[in-house]
């Protein structure tokens, strides 16, 4: 096994591309990433996507993306593990570079939902739930996170309120990323008066529905100076599952998948949560942010809330999460979001997270779920001395 | 001949208005009813009420109205000499049968006249009244009457529900030198933008949600509008009204300062908090309005809407002769203010919305 670098990054503004097709989402994003490396040409390209087939009626993504970007014959294909493609894709590129199979590797998430109707693209998203025992109910993604927040709130004995920390953090944090799609600050009153989703979760409990794309460029580590001031060691890789049906696990407020992912993650690094200086974590719905801090190792369980209540998911708290706007601010492009994370684990790394940058980091943590927790993708990135 | 005039829409005579006017039902449904029924009373509402039409009412019986308010004013017009009758709307009562042939038998146009129904949306009222500026300043009919009037349609409980209402305008075009105002060119922007459409069979409308704001109604209404005014040396200030289509409030207002017009020079043709969106008689019936307060002298600019998409900006300058004429007969805020309020059950029975077979 070698080490593996990235050495290169590159976003797209996360929003509502209504004149931007997926292929140039796609393609906007891996040339700026391929321009930061300053490579022209790679050995594979792994694209992450959950709802290209959908909602675009395009799959097929891999030899799409290569040909559009010019890397046409390159090794190419779609990775896709629902709102954790975008990390399934890195943690193949990785595999791929670690292995010693391939040098390059261009890694890039792209998601377009804003081109469907709300209704089309719900019932696309609930995809990632289970067709049979749960989507067949007639229970959508966001309804399946609410039972979660309601079981949470009644078994801890919180508030509605008490959520409100996530959504303040993310959009503070927000404000001061160029390409977030909310840039604005939110108030803990107007998250309290936020119209209701689906009871409990409101609408400042949740990420938006957008279009994004972001990318890497992976090499061994030992090669990465020849292309990187400043590469970033890629020291943990690692997945865990869960089953995809909230009620056939041990204990639904529990993401076994998680911590599996994250002892795993930990393991590799040989690092423990104490090491983390910032943690990019899947705030897809506010409870999710709480239930990743607690499979995180960051506080027991049913504490998540009590870690943001006490302010230390801020940039300069203990544990700072959504550094650069998380899921709900920065948007939540679901394929792309995985790879989002870790552009902006990179920048904290780099010591270019603008106002957002958490002094001295060194160690970065970002964590993509797919569902409501059955894939769960961590990756530790350590900035190389 | 450069780029910016030729974009623009003038016939080699000049047109006017020789006649217009107004229609709107009587009855109101507040937006409060409606987030009663489908939202328990929460969250806001983007009017305060729309007009609805009773149960004897359409678009034939209320384009009807509207023509008898324009012949009114046109002083003594001979409704044989009008030579089309076209009627842009969303809820022809018929499929396939015009409604214009029976608004021209009406009004007694008929039978030396052509009569046409037009489609494009909340634009069709522009698009027609258009058409009917190039047939008399082309000089092959001596009058053509447009009329852009709607009964729009809204799918229960969908956000146009709020607002989707009855009412609507008819303009009788003639020679410049007996009219009101008269026409100082127009412009037409259309792209195929899909953010609102009904398909064949169905009763109700879709639409793409936040799509239809910034890369539908924004975009080419700002386009017409921008285009018109540098084709004819304008800006905002040269003018002393404005009217946009008006789906709600908020839209009209954005777009107006977004081009540089202030909430004054809108506020007289805005009728959307008090109305609803009158579909193709939106921006129509924001005109007569104005027209029943102008001076001679007066600039005035309209810019229609409509789905699929399209905006027509068209520029008006306001002659003596409308201080001598426009009182004759009914004026756009009495209609307005003639308001009987219903509740939502009754709205449902006189739109039909229960299905009684």
């Amino acid at each position: 096994m070698r080490d593996v670098a990235i050495i290169g990054v590159g976003q797209t503004e996360v929003g509502e591309h209504w004149d931007v097709s997926l292929r140039h989402l796609a393609l906007g994003a891996l040339q700026a990433a391929m321009t930061d490396a300053g490579v022209a040409q790679t050995d594979a390209l792994y694209v992450g996507n959950m709802l290209a087939g959908e909602l675009t009626g395009q799959e097929h993504l891999g030899a799409l993306v290569a040909d559009f970007a010019g890397l046409r014959g390159v090794e190419a294909f779609k990775v896709e593990a629902a709102c954790g493609s975008g990390a399934a894709a890195l943690r193949l590129g990785y595999v791929a570079v670690a292995g010693g199979l391939a040098n390059i590797v261009v890694v890039v998430g792209v998601e377009k939902m804003t081109d469907t109707l709300g209704p089309d693209t719900t019932s696309a998203l609930a995809m990632a739930a289970d067709a049979d025992y749960e989507a067949a109910q007639g229970i959508s993604f966001v309804a399946l996170n609410a039972l979660l927040m309601r079981r949470y709130m009644h078994e801890h004995g919180y508030a509605h309120h008490d959520f409100a920390p996530f959504a303040v953090n993310a959009h503070r944090n927000g404000s001061h990323n160029p390409y977030a799609m909310f840039q604005f600050p939110v108030s803990a009153d107007r998250f309290a008066q936020a119209p209701m989703i689906c009871d409990p979760i409101n609408l400042l409990d949740s990420s938006p529905i957008c279009d994004g794309a972001a990318a890497v460029v992976l090499a061994p580590a030992e090669a990465a100076r020849a292309f990187s001031a400043a590469p970033v060691r890629i020291t943990a890789s690692a997945v865990g599952t869960d089953t995809l049906a909230i009620h056939d696990r041990r204990d639904p407020l529990v993401l076994d998948g998680a911590v599996l992912s994250t002892q795993r993650a930990y393991e590799q690094a040989s690092v423990g949560p104490q090491e983390i200086d910032l943690f990019e974590l899947h705030d897809a719905f506010s409870i999710m942010a709480a239930l990743s801090l607690e499979a995180a190792g960051f506080a027991e369980r049913g504490q998540g809330l009590r870690v943001a209540l006490d302010g230390e998911i801020e940039l300069g708290g203990r544990v700072p999460i959504t550094t650069m706007g998380g899921l709900k601010a920065r948007g939540h492009p679901v394929g792309a979001t995985g790879v989002y994370q870790i552009v902006e684990v990179v920048q904290q790394l780099r010591g270019l997270a603008g106002s957002n940058q958490i002094p001295n980091a060194r160690v970065g943590m970002a964590q993509n779920i797919g569902g409501s927790g059955a894939t769960v993708i961590t990756h530790i990135l350590e900035r190389m001395e | 001949m450069d780029r910016d005039s030729q974009i623009m829409l003038k016939p080699d005579r000049e047109v006017g208005i020789i006649g217009y006017g107004a229609y709107v039902p009587r009855y109101r449904l507040p937006a409060a009813e409606v987030s009663r029924i489908w939202t328990d009373g929460q969250g806001g509402t983007p009017i305060r009420e729309k007009s609805v039409p009773g149960p004897d009412e359409d678009v034939v019986t209320m384009s009807i109205e509207a023509a008898r308010n324009a012949l009114g004013r046109s002083q003594g017009v001979d409704p044989a000499l009008i030579r089309a009758v076209w009627v842009g709307s969303e809820s022809h009562p018929y499929a396939v049968k015009p409604t214009s042939t029976i608004v021209a038998e009406a009004i007694g146009a008929t039978p030396y006249t052509q009569a046409a129904d037009w489609e494009f949306a909340c634009k069709a009222g522009t698009e027609a009244f258009q058409a009917a500026i190039g047939f008399v300043g082309s000089g092959m009919a001596p009058y053509a009457l447009a009329i852009g009037m709607d009964t729009a349609q809204a799918r229960p409980g969908d956000d146009l529900e709020y607002t989707a209402g009855a009412g609507g305008a008819a303009f009788l075009l003639g020679p410049a030198e007996d009219a009101l105002t008269v026409i100082e060119g127009s412009c037409s922007y259309v792209t195929d933008t899909p953010d609102f459409w009904r398909r064949a069979y169905r009763h109700y409308p879709s639409h793409g949600g936040r799509f239809t704001g910034q890369p539908a109604y924004f975009k080419h209404s700002t386009a017409a509008a921008q285009s018109l005014m540098t084709a004819l040396g304008r800006q905002p200030s040269d003018y002393t009204y404005a009217i946009f289509h008006q789906p709600n409030v908020k839209f009209p207002q954005t777009e107006a300062k977004q081009l540089g017009f202030t909430p004054a020079q809108i506020a007289p043709g805005l009728l959307a908090n008090d109305i609803g969106n009158t579909y193709a008689g939106s921006s129509l019936v924001g005109l007569t309005a104005v027209l029943d307060v102008a001076a001679p002298g007066d600039r005035v600019l309209l810019v229609s809407y409509g789905s699929g998409a399209g905006s027509d900006a068209i520029s008006f300058r306001v002659t003596e002769a409308l201080l001598e004429r426009r009182d004759l007969a009914s004026k756009t805020r009495d209609y307005v203010g003639r308001r009987v309020e219903i509740d939502y059950a009754t709205y449902v029975r006189y739109t039909k919305k229960l299905r009684l077979n």
